[in-house]
């Protein structure tokens, strides 16, 4: 295995003195990362402006208070049409009837069709509740008044029952008595009612709300506020769909970067004749093949620090788990993608050839190794996935870096990548008796 | 000075359906250069591989200094360059010399001496620290004779040296090579250059997978009644002289 040590110190020299093939592979990771971060985050503050017509006040109120949603009244559908028309807006709500609307979208980016269509939900609920509200506070003070009454009306019958007393009219006290039970039950039971009502307006008016607002009004009226803190287990609040696919595009681009590298490497040196001639010294198949892991190896770990240093350091992104974890899991998908690439550059005649395995092998594993959820997807689909290498290292390192596992608990990904790794790496040590016989 | 280097033997070589080599006796003796000429498809190239031990022969046997080829661990006994450079052009001279000769497996103490000694021989030294990339074509075909001399090889194969070089660094290879030679080493080389079919000891006419003649170049002109080793080709292939 001596020569492979010598291979690699030659592939390594080789790539050196290649300033932009190395460029590519230690600045270009960060640089599409960093614009990565800058696009994901921006998605996340839409703002949606929506125009009005003949919207109850109070609705148009709690929809403005909805974030993010801006309101605008509009006299007429026609005008609220041409605003929506010239993308002044990018919806109208119209009262059509008593309690029905019609929401027209401009239906263009499906995140603000959501907003809208979320935030109008909320607002319905928040102005249902108000008025609510105001029907129990109402309520509330007829039963005051009615309760007042009855105390009179029993205070009354009181005196005359005791006024009675002497008469001893058994049969006249029993209806007294009876006459009093039954006010005093329906009174207590509307009583019920009334609070029970308002605990559920209070509970679906919290629901509403609690998405936009740590802080929401109680639904007492009496403005007691209720804070929610919130604490989270892996980043912050900021945390979004950049910070989830970070693990994956990690092992992303040491694949890719990898793949694409190795396999035109090893491609140059079968085309200028020096794999001839390395064949023609008694170097060993499998010493060729160890000699470009070794170096490759060594470039995806160099190539992973820079990627966790920039994306940890620059983009605040949390790794839970250890680093070691990471690099372990990087080094074996950089081995994977060298064999794959050294692998499928036996099909490829020229340079342009190999950057035709990019639509075809590459661009595949970022669709199925986890970058797009693929949980809602049919199930022949998800089964694309598990032939994939990526999914493997993905799932991996989305465990190591925001679940904080260690290397010991990912022993089916880790067993897997191997597994890849022996076949692949088998078939290439056999394709090279092409070259040479022994 | 007669001990056999290599020795085929009825090789018969199929690719596919297609048998490109139909019976193949070839021999190289300790101490003589052995020409190999034949037009394009001959089966030059085929026979080179044979010799070691990238093909394996389907009929006949191929021996390379008393080893039955295809032998893994004897490619260090033998020096090749192919018709190609084959270089490391973002290496310099000296690297691709220094890593060809690990894997060649001089000695750690030695490679420094071979290199310098090789690199003399084809006239590179000043040259030694420079990127191949910056080579002359010239250039480069002598660094490829350097580093198949690399390692003091028993047996030289080489797959037309002199294509596209100059007549003067020409004649410097032969020199070379008739010091191989004289070192008592054997030299198998093929070319489609006649003049240099004249400078070989015996050379060996290959014709559609056959050696139709094998002799001194002297003796085979002689036998063909014709002056040059030209026309000894052309008679052979049944062109009208």
């Amino acid at each position: 295995m001596r020569h492979a040590w010598f291979i690699a110190r030659r592939v390594i020299a080789e790539l050196l003195r290649d300033k932009r093939t190395l460029a590519l592979m230690f600045v270009a990771p960060v640089l599409i990362m960093f614009l990565m971060k800058l696009v994901f985050t921006a998605n996340s503050t839409t703002g949606v402006t929506v125009a009005t017509v003949g919207l109850p006040t109070n609705v148009r109120t709690a929809l403005n208070d909805v974030k993010h949603v801006t309101v605008v009244k509009r006299g007429t559908e026609q005008a609220a049409k041409r605003a929506l028309a010239d993308q002044k807006v990018d919806a109208y709500i119209e009262k059509t009837a008593a309690n029905r609307y019609r929401v027209t979208y401009a239906n263009t980016d499906a995140t603000k069709t959501a907003l809208v269509k979320a935030g109008f939900g909320a607002a319905l609920t928040a102005a249902g509740v108000k008025t609510l509200q105001q029907t129990v506070t109402k309520m509330g003070k007829t039963i005051t008044v009615m309760s007042a009454t009855i105390k009179k009306l029993s205070a009354a019958q009181a005196v005359a029952a005791a006024k009675a007393a002497g008469a001893a009219g058994g049969s006249a006290a029993a209806g007294t008595g009876a006459t009093s039970g039954a006010a005093g039950t329906a009174g207590s039971s509307a009583t019920t009612e009334a609070a029970s009502d308002s605990t559920a307006a209070g509970d679906s008016a919290g629901a509403a709300t609690s998405d936009t607002t740590a802080t929401t009004k109680a639904s007492t009226g009496k403005a007691a506020k209720v804070k929610v803190t919130n604490r989270y287990r892996y980043g912050n609040k900021d945390t979004g769909f950049f910070d989830k696919i970070v693990p994956i595009l990690m092992g992303f681009f040491v694949f890719f970067f990898v793949f694409l590298i190795s396999g035109m490497a090893l491609l140059k040196e079968r085309t200028t004749g020096t794999l001839d001639r390395l064949l023609a010294t008694p170097v060993r198949r499998g010493e060729i093949v160890a000699g470009y892991m070794l170096s490759y190896g060594v470039l995806a770990i160099i190539q992973t620090v820079i990627i966790v240093l920039t994306t940890v350091g620059f983009m605040n992104v949390e790794i839970t788990g250890s680093l070691f974890a990471v690099m372990v899991i990087n080094f074996l998908l950089a081995l994977v993608a060298l064999a794959f690439g050294i692998l499928m550059s036996t099909f490829a005649q020229s340079e342009f050839q190999m950057m035709q395995f990019i639509p075809i092998i590459v661009i595949p594993q970022v669709f199925f190794s986890g970058i797009v959820p693929l949980d809602s997807l049919a199930d022949w689909v998800k089964n694309i996935s598990y032939v994939l290498p990526l999914t493997y290292a993905g799932n991996a390192m989305t465990q190591v870096i925001m679940h904080g596992k260690g290397l010991l608990s990912l022993g089916l990904d880790i067993a897997v990548l191997l597994l890849f790794l022996a076949v692949l790496s088998a078939l290439n040590v056999r394709g090279m008796r092409r070259y040479r016989k022994v | 000075m007669t001990a056999t280097q290599m020795n085929l033997n009825h090789v018969v070589k199929r690719f596919g359906k297609q048998t490109v080599l139909q019976g193949v006796d070839l021999t190289v003796q300790a101490g003589e250069i052995v020409g190999l000429i034949g037009p394009s498809g001959a089966g030059k190239s085929t026979v080179i591989k044979t010799a070691l031990g990238m093909e394996v022969a389907d009929g006949g046997s191929a021996t390379v200094l008393d080893t039955q080829m295809p032998n893994r661990a004897l490619l260090g006994r033998i020096g090749y360059m192919a018709q190609d450079d084959a270089l490391y052009s973002t290496l310099s001279g000296r690297e691709n010399l220094t890593f060809f000769g690990r894997m060649k497996d001089v000695g750690k103490n030695a490679l420094a001496p071979a290199i310098a000694h090789v690199a003399a021989v084809v006239d590179l030294t000043p040259d030694l620290d420079k990127r191949v990339a910056g080579y002359s074509g010239g250039m480069k075909r002598r660094l490829s004779l350097a580093i198949a001399l690399l390692g003091d090889p028993e047996l030289l194969i080489l797959d037309e040296p002199t294509v596209g070089i100059d007549p003067a660094l020409r004649r410097k290879i032969w020199r070379e090579l008739d010091a191989v030679r004289d070192a008592g080493r054997g030299v198998l080389i093929t070319t489609h250059v006649m003049d240099e079919a004249e400078l070989v000891d015996r050379v060996a006419l290959l014709l559609d997978g056959r050696v139709m003649a094998f002799d001194r170049p002297a003796a085979l002109e002689q036998q063909y009644g014709v002056a040059t080793i030209e026309d000894v080709f052309l008679k052979a292939e049944g062109v009208a002289l």
